[in-house]
Order: structure tokens, then sequence, then C-alpha cells
């Protein structure tokens, strides 16, 4: 899969607060209204001027706090195409991972990018591709890309169970 | 070579030794949601699965805004209630029960051994009593009610050896405060976390609980302190669960050693807006306040209770300051109505809330105005945390937050 897409930078420790504020986690479920709140409590420019399969960049430690999936699902709601990190809290990564949502680690490429750049992933040949040069970045876990594949954990297990 | 606990216990679960870095399917011993056993209970529907796989194993505890704030927490509570009445699942505490992490061990759903997994974050805290527990996300648990088994990656470990006697009123708070001060908010990431030594040896289960509760703001994927005659005592007091105690060899391979010695530990606090941003007390001193939270899966303990009692007994709060306060569980109530510390409490110019999480995710009850400055005794201090993010969140120890509001600013007890 190919995703090319304008690079929204931020810091290290870019938490689940800030990508989804906890107040609204037991009201605001809606799909559309969820894109419309990612990264609310960060930059409220994000979620007006987002575009489809944009990137977002983050330091190390991205995602970390609180378990709230929706973290990791606002994004893809919003367009969202992949996070990349210097590293991932782990159950943001897992939960990317369980939407479907690439999320790439490679401390390099976050050095060199700034805010606003075109950047090309090929998650096939787990190259990403920026002005500076190509950028590598570590496959998914053999245990974990039939999920990623999938779709999503929700799919991944329906076909596990033969449900069509 | 031996191996440390999380390999050990995963490697039991899975049946076949594993090391670290390892990823396997398991089925855990207990499986711990909250008021998100609603959307949980949307995407479980949603794979095409009519019946929990084993209703026994998952325990739902309703705390983040109980009573619920409005309409929709209040549908989201009675989907919930619907969805474990239709499904047979037992091990249901409402409104009236107390805070999930606390409910999970008061009520006997946590033991040495075990391997459980929540929907939240702070599930670490089960490590206190030598359980192996990880938080994970919604859907994951929509598929452990489908079919009952997870995919967790064995993790590394890293040692913290705590030594030297903790000065005179300085806890567990400000002990992984300065632990966090010393590794980072991402320390752990992806690790285990195991406390050891002679201080944790002598400290209560309810400071190493607040330990293990924070190994998540270090990273942590689980927390764990070995169990000893104390741990065995309270869980028998609360299970009669047969368990295997499971401990990391003496040639255990550990990713890295952390020494810390609390012979001089001072009173410790976290500013805004990241919980690695810890400072001494002292250094912070004079900083006018607002609101004073105290309670929280971290600290609204009956022994916390105990510290702010000594402070406020006898005292009154600044007349520029809110304090409220949340029991973790009404069982935690109950033993503080039974000692009159609720009159003092409320004598003292605080008010006194039910069990819950009460303001400290945003839902309600204690929500922060524009520039307002709080100091909680809860575990995080992001951008919006306690519901606006043009607000200002301290972290420090339930002593430490009884004196910033008698003070009506951030103020270092051993001052008093
Ligand atoms: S008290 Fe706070 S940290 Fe603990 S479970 Fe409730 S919301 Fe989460």
């Amino acid at each position: 899969m190919i995703i090319k897409g304008k690079v929204w930078k931020y810091g290290d420790d870019i938490n689940t607060d800030v990508l989804f504020p906890g107040k609204y986690t037991y009201t605001v479920t809606d799909p559309k209204e969820m894109a419309k709140i990612a990264l609310e409590d960060l930059d409220s420019e994000f979620a007006k001027k987002v575009q489809k399969n944009d990137i977002i960049i983050g330091g190390t430690n991205f995602g970390c706090g609180s378990s709230r999936e929706q973290a990791a699902s606002c994004l893809l709601y919003a367009g969202v195409g992949a996070v990349i990190g210097k590293s991932f809290a782990r159950i943001f990564f897992r939960n990317c991972i369980n939407f479907g949502l690439p999320a790439l680690t490679s401390p390099k490429l976050v050095d060199s990018v700034e805010h606003g750049d075109t950047i090309e992933i090929d998650t096939e040949k787990g190259t990403i591709t920026t002005d500076k040069g190509v950028f590598e970045f570590p496959p998914l876990p053999n245990e974990v890309v039939g999920i990623f594949d999938a779709g999503g954990l929700i799919p991944y297990t329906r076909k596990m169970l033969g449900i069509e | 070579m031996g191996k440390t606990f999380s390999e050990k216990i995963l490697g039991k679960k899975a049946g076949k030794p594993v090391v670290a870095g390892e990823i396997v399917e398991i089925e855990p011993d207990v499986a711990m949601s909250h008021d998100n056993t609603a959307a949980i209970s949307q995407s479980f529907y949603e794979i095409g699965v009519d019946k929990v796989y084993n209703p026994d194993m998952h325990v739902v505890i309703l705390d983040h805004a109980t009573p619920a704030a409005n309409s929709k927490f209040a549908q989201n509570h009675k989907d919930i209630r619907e969805f474990v009445a239709k499904q047979g699942i037992k091990n249901f505490y409402d409104v009236n029960v107390g805070i999930c992490h606390q409910v999970m061990h008061e009520q006997g759903h946590v033991w040495p051994g075990a391997v459980i997994v929540g929907s939240d974050s702070h599930t670490t805290s089960y490590g206190a009593y030598g359980a192996f527990s990880a938080g994970i996300g919604r859907s994951e648990m929509a598929v452990i009610m489908a079919r009952g088994k997870i995919w967790l990656r064995v993790p590394e470990t890293i040692k913290i050896h705590v030594a030297g006697k903790l000065p005179a009123h300085i806890t567990a708070k400000d002990l992984v405060l300065k632990i966090a001060k010393e590794i980072g908010a991402d320390g752990a990431l992806y690790k285990a976390i195991e406390f050891c030594g002679p201080t944790i040896e002598q400290m209560s289960l309810s400071g190493r609980f607040v330990l293990a509760n924070m190994a998540a703001e270090l990273g942590a994927k689980n927390g764990y302190v070995a169990p000893d005659e104390k741990t065995l005592e309270y869980i028998k007091s609360v299970t009669d669960k047969e368990f295997e105690i499971v401990m990391s060899d003496d040639d255990a391979e550990f990713d890295q050693i952390v020494n810390i010695d609390v012979t001089n530990l001072e009173p410790m606090i976290a500013k805004p807006h990241t919980v690695d941003n810890v400072c001494p007390v002292s250094e912070v001193k004079g900083t006018k306040i607002h609101q004073v939270f105290f309670g929280s899966c971290t600290n609204g303990r009956y022994e916390d209770f105990e510290d702010i009692i000594d402070i406020i007994d006898g005292r009154k709060i600044h007349p520029a300051v809110r304090m409220l306060v949340f029991p973790a569980s009404m069982k935690v109530y109950k033993q503080i109505l039974q000692q009159g510390w609720v009159e003092k409490l409320v004598d003292f110019g605080a008010v006194v809330m039910n069990p819950g999480c009460g303001p400290c995710m945003g839902n309600h009850a204690g929500i922060l105005a524009d520039g307002e400055i709080c100091v909680a005794t809860s575990n995080r201090n992001f951008k919006g945390r306690l519901g606006n993010n043009n607000a200002f969140v301290y972290l420090a120890s339930p002593r430490t937050a009884a004196w910033c509001a008698v003070k009506g600013e951030i103020a270092d007890f051993r001052e008093m």
C-alpha cells in the first residue's frame, strides 16, 4: 500500500488526552463527530485542515496515557493515513494495529522531516520517501500482520471464527 | 539462564517456555472493563457472536462517571446493566461500589500468579499483589468476550531496586514521582517493571499499589512486586482461590537495573503537563492553588486518609481553595465513616463525594475553570485531563495535597 500525504509534526509524549480528550470518551461516539475533535487540545487547526492520507509525526512515547482506542480511531476517521514516531506507547500501538492504522517507528525520519512536508510511505517495501532521502521502518511482527491485513481486529476475528 | 516473572507466568499460560520479545496467545484468568463496557458490547456484537465465551472471566465495574453526569452517561450505564444481565456476567458492580482497580482486589478478583487484562491503562496496579496485569484496548476486550484469547508480547523487565529508610511521612507517591523524574514517562516503554529491595519489602500493600498503578505512567506494560507474607494474608482475606506464586529466578536476565536510595527523599510534585515533569515540592512552593482533588485509584485508600486527617485535624481549609474528597471505594468510605473522619473533613471545609473516579478524567464532579490550578493525588496531569485544557494540574502525595489545601498554595508539609 502507498500512502502519500502532508506531514503534521508534533513533539514527544503526545498523550491520549490531547489526541482525544477524556471528557468526550463516553459522549462523542459518531465517527464524523470524533474526527472533529481529533487533537483538539494540541492543535485546534488540525481537525479543520487535515486532508485524506495526511501523516502525523510525533517523537518518543507517542500515544502515552489512557487505553482509549478513540485516540487511534479518531485519527482514522479524520482521514489520517499513518502515524510515525520515534517510539510508541504500547496500548496506543496495539489500538492502531487493531484499527488498521499504520503506526511506524522511524527515529531518523522524525528528525529530518518538517511540518508541511509531503512524504510517501510504501508499506510493502517498508520505506518512507521524502525530499531528504529514503528511510526504513521495521515490519510488523508476523503474529499481528494478519490483524492489520484483515483491516483490524474485529474483521480479523470474524474471519478466524468463520463468520461472514 | 533463569527467567523473569513475566517470562515465567506468560510461559505457563502459553504452555511452553518463552523469552522476552516473543508474542504469545493466551487465555487470561480475569478480564476487567468499566464504563467502556457499553462500547465494548457493541464491538462484541459486531463480531457476530451472540454469547460471551466465558462470562465468569469478566468483571464489570461502573466508576468513571458515577452517578451518571447526563443522559448519555445514563444510557451508557443502562446498556451495560442490560448487557451483563443478558450475558450472565455475575461479577458486576454498579455505581455504589467504587473505582475499578480498588474494587478488583477488594472483591477477590486479584491473586498472585493471576493473568489479568483490563480495558484501562492502570490495570498495571494488580502487580502489587504478584499478578501479571496489563491494559488493553476496547476492541481487544470485545474479542476476549468472543473467543477468550488475546495476544501479548512477553516484555523485557526493568528492575527498580529501592533501598534506604523513607524519611518521616514520605510515601510511595513521592518515590514513584522521583522514579518518573529519573527514568522519564517512556522509561519503561513496552517493558515490565519489577520493584524490589528493602524499602519495598517494608512498604505497605497500599504503597506498593501506588507504584504498580503508576508503572503505567512510566510506559510499562505491567508492574510487579514479589508477594510476601503481607500479600498472602490480605489475599486470603478476600478470596479462597487457590493460586501458585510466580517470581523471577535469582539468575533472571533483566534489561536494566535502576538503583534508588530513598534516605534523603523529599516530598515530590509533578508539574503541568507531564507526569515526569517532577521536582521537589520546595522548588514550586508559594504557587497559588484553587482546588485540591483527593482520591483516584492511586491515592484514595484508608492509608491515604490517615495521612490527610493527620494534617487537617483541627485546621481550616484556606478560603480560596476547594477540596474534593473521593474515597476509592465504598469499603474505604465505610472505614472513614466509622473513624469519624468524614465529620473531620466536613469541619475542615472539604466536600466529601461518593466513591468513584470523580473528575480524574474530566467527566464531571469537580471540573476546573480556565487558568485554575489544582493539586491532585491522582496519576495524570496531562493538558485537559481534569476536563479543561486551560487549567493546570500538579500531582502529589495525599499529605502534600492536604497541606496545600490548608495553605492555599503549594507548600512543604515539613515546614508545618
Ligand atoms: S481514578 Fe482516574 S486513573 Fe483511576 S481508573 Fe478512574 S479515571 Fe482512571
